[in-house]
């Protein structure tokens, strides 16, 4: 089965409309999180919103996730070590408020187990041809920084309160 | 208190467990699911805002000064989007220490909500090096 996402909060039709062309051509079958679209696919099973504790199990069922380039699906899917298509929104086209999914994209272009597709073309073929079931490796190191910033605020503050 | 709207926001915050190891944290939302999937069933709601939507934006705005007037938080820390915003701001002018972590999303410029929360933080971080800025925008590691 293969996972199709862009997220909860606002339509993304064109990456909706494009997989369900491409579906038919697909070995796996297509699911699909439309959020508010108002495309309703005819070659996936597709619902608005998938209740997160059910949309888990989705993703840890899929081959790969398919996905709009939200932050929470790239965390996702490096949780359940699954390889994800990324397909930016673009401001340009109405589809988010400003370029940063085509930023998100730029920054994280080349980690293992992501593909990135801004058209049709580039969306077929990543799909027939879906990156290897590796993960972006999260930067372990630069994830405790944060929080140890976070901690050594805290700290400060408890003391002079 | 720890406030992220649903979505990425809150898988960001999620991420920031470590960071508060041992306090007593009460958790802010827009959307219980992601609360539950993460096995805490004592999330607050705020419903969801963003800043197409006046009518929704106001609506958070008094039910986030609500929220924070009856628990008054000694710390608040959120990693946005709106709704992180207005409550970052409520706690600050009810004297909390704030913390504000702008999304990793914002990597050309920091975001909007996260300019207008820059004089309301008492820490402010991005998770760019080059979105760094003089004293108080600083960079401190990333969570991606």
């Amino acid at each position: 089965m293969i996972l199709l996402t862009v997220g909860t909060q606002l339509p993304f039709d064109r990456l909706v409309r494009l997989m369900d062309e491409i579906a038919p051509s697909l070995a796996d079958p297509v699911i699909a999180q439309i959020g508010r679209g108002s495309y309703l696919p005819r070659n996936m099973t597709w619902h608005r919103v998938i209740e997160p504790v059910e949309f888990e199990r989705y993703v840890a069922d899929a081959r790969f996730i398919v996905s709009h380039a939200g932050i929470g699906s790239l965390l996702t899917a490096e949780r359940h070590s699954k390889p994800i298509i990324l397909f930016p929104r673009t401001c340009y086209l109405g589809e988010h408020r400003n370029e940063h999914q085509m930023a998100t994209v730029t920054m994280i272009s080349g980690r293992p187990g992501l593909a990135v597709a801004n058209d049709e073309t580039q969306l077929r073929h990543a799909v027939l041809n879906p990156p290897a079931s590796q993960t972006p490796q999260p930067s372990i190191t630069s994830r405790e920084q944060i929080c140890n910033a976070i901690s050594a605020f805290l700290d400060t503050a408890r003391r002079s309160s | 208190m720890a406030v992220a709207s649903g979505g990425g926001h809150w898988d960001e915050l999620m991420l920031l467990h470590p960071a508060y190891a041992g306090c007593d944290v009460t958790y802010v939302t827009t959307f219980k699911g992601m609360a539950d999937r993460d096995g805490i069933d004592a999330a607050l709601l705020l419903p969801d805002a963003n800043r197409d939507n006046p009518g929704d934006a106001w609506r958070c705005l008094v039910a986030s000064v609500k929220l924070i007037r009856r628990h008054r938080p000694e710390v608040l820390i959120t990693t946005g989007a709106l709704p992180g915003l207005f409550c970052l701001i409520v706690a600050r002018l009810l004297g909390a220490r704030t913390i504000w972590i702008d999304s990793i999303a914002n990597y050309e410029v920091p975001s909007l909500s996260g300019r207008i929360a820059l004089p309301f933080a008492s820490l402010w971080l991005t998770q760019w090096p080059h979105l760094a800025k003089g004293r108080k925008r600083k960079y401190c590691g990333a969570l991606l």
